[in-house]
């Protein structure tokens, strides 16, 4: 087959085609990630005010919230590529579940630790079973279980397949997250970034927030890259070593 | 207190707000060394594979 005939798609499964492209975007999301995090961390903890009633300990909120965002995106991501996996058979869809997950998994542990260093000063306690507390924490569990499910099967296929699964069950616990804080009385403060009459927070403290939240997600999207480009490799590396072993 | 302690003491917050920004220096160096690291050594692996793998077609051609 020529290369013509493969869908556009289906030609950025051969690593080497996806190198290529993902080469191209790279240095453009990593470059963004690097000035928006140069940025975000200057007003973060510079020139941004301490809060009238929180002082300084508010600081936090500019690595809690936009940890807690990714771990939310990236899993509607993940549950959103575990669908395409299933639906069209795209090894791309497969890999990038498997790709975007220790990701995730990693910004959900620094949402809960950054939280937790948040809550003890202000609430005199490191953790409490709030619902918001509880739902990000099962949120972590997922990633976790994902993570041991995905290679807990010889044939890789297998593997990807059963993780496709367990995420696509488990994105009941990203509408639970968010309207947690409305749906029980938490100790966790409710929305104040997305609401209905939009952010609820002065200018000094959104600047540094929506900074941060953009170098956190051009991160994802530069490491998600070069670890889809990875799984795409490690695929193309058992190939040739079944090819080997056939000889 | 000079400015830099200041700085450093964040309104008395310090032994938390540090520990923050230091947990998220390390998740962000960890997940970028990690993935190159792996990235770089399969690109390696895959290339010497591929080589062995069109040396070893080239033969099965010679002798056909």
């Amino acid at each position: 087959m020529t290369t013509a005939r493969i869908p556009l798609l289906h030609r950025y499964a051969n690593p080497a085609a996806f190198g290529r492209l993902s080469g191209q975007i790279l240095p453009w999301t990593a470059g963004a990630s690097a000035i928006l995090l140069a940025l975000g961390l200057y007003f973060a903890l510079f020139s941004s005010p301490p809060d009238y009633q929180q002082g300084e300990s508010v600081r936090i909120m500019y690595v809690h919230v936009p940890a807690a965002i990714m771990s939310e995106i990236v899993y509607g991501l993940m549950a959103a590529a575990a669908a395409a996996g299933i639906i069209w058979k795209h090894a791309l869809a497969d890999l990038f579940v498997k790709a975007a997950a220790p990701l995730g998994a990693a910004f959900t542990f620094l949402c809960l630790v950054a939280g937790s260093l948040w809550g003890k000063p202000m609430w005199g306690a490191w953790w409490v079973w709030d619902a918001r507390l509880t739902s990000e924490l099962v949120l972590f569990f997922l990633y976790l279980g994902y993570l041991a499910l995905v290679d807990a099967f010889d044939d890789p296929q297998r593997g990807l397949r059963a993780g496709a699964i367990l995420v696509l069950v488990g994105v009941v616990d990203l509408p639970i997250i968010k309207f947690s804080v409305d749906w029980w009385n938490t100790l966790h403060q409710p929305a104040s970034l997305i609401t209905m009459s939009g952010p609820k927070m002065d200018k000094s403290m959104l600047l540094p927030l929506m900074l941060m939240i953009g170098a956190f997600t051009t991160f994802f999207i530069t490491v998600v890259l070069m670890r889809l480009e990875s799984e795409l490799l490690a695929r193309r590396i058992r190939a040739w070593r079944t090819a080997a072993g056939d000889e | 207190m000079n400015e830099y302690q200041t700085f450093f003491a964040m309104g008395g917050y310090g032994a938390y707000v540090w520990p923050a920004y230091g947990l998220t220096a390390l998740a962000f160096i960890g997940m970028l060394g990690w993935t190159w690291a792996s990235l770089r050594a399969r690109r390696r692996e895959e290339q010497g594979l591929s080589a062995a793998g069109r040396a070893r077609r080239g033969r099965r051609e010679a002798k056909s």
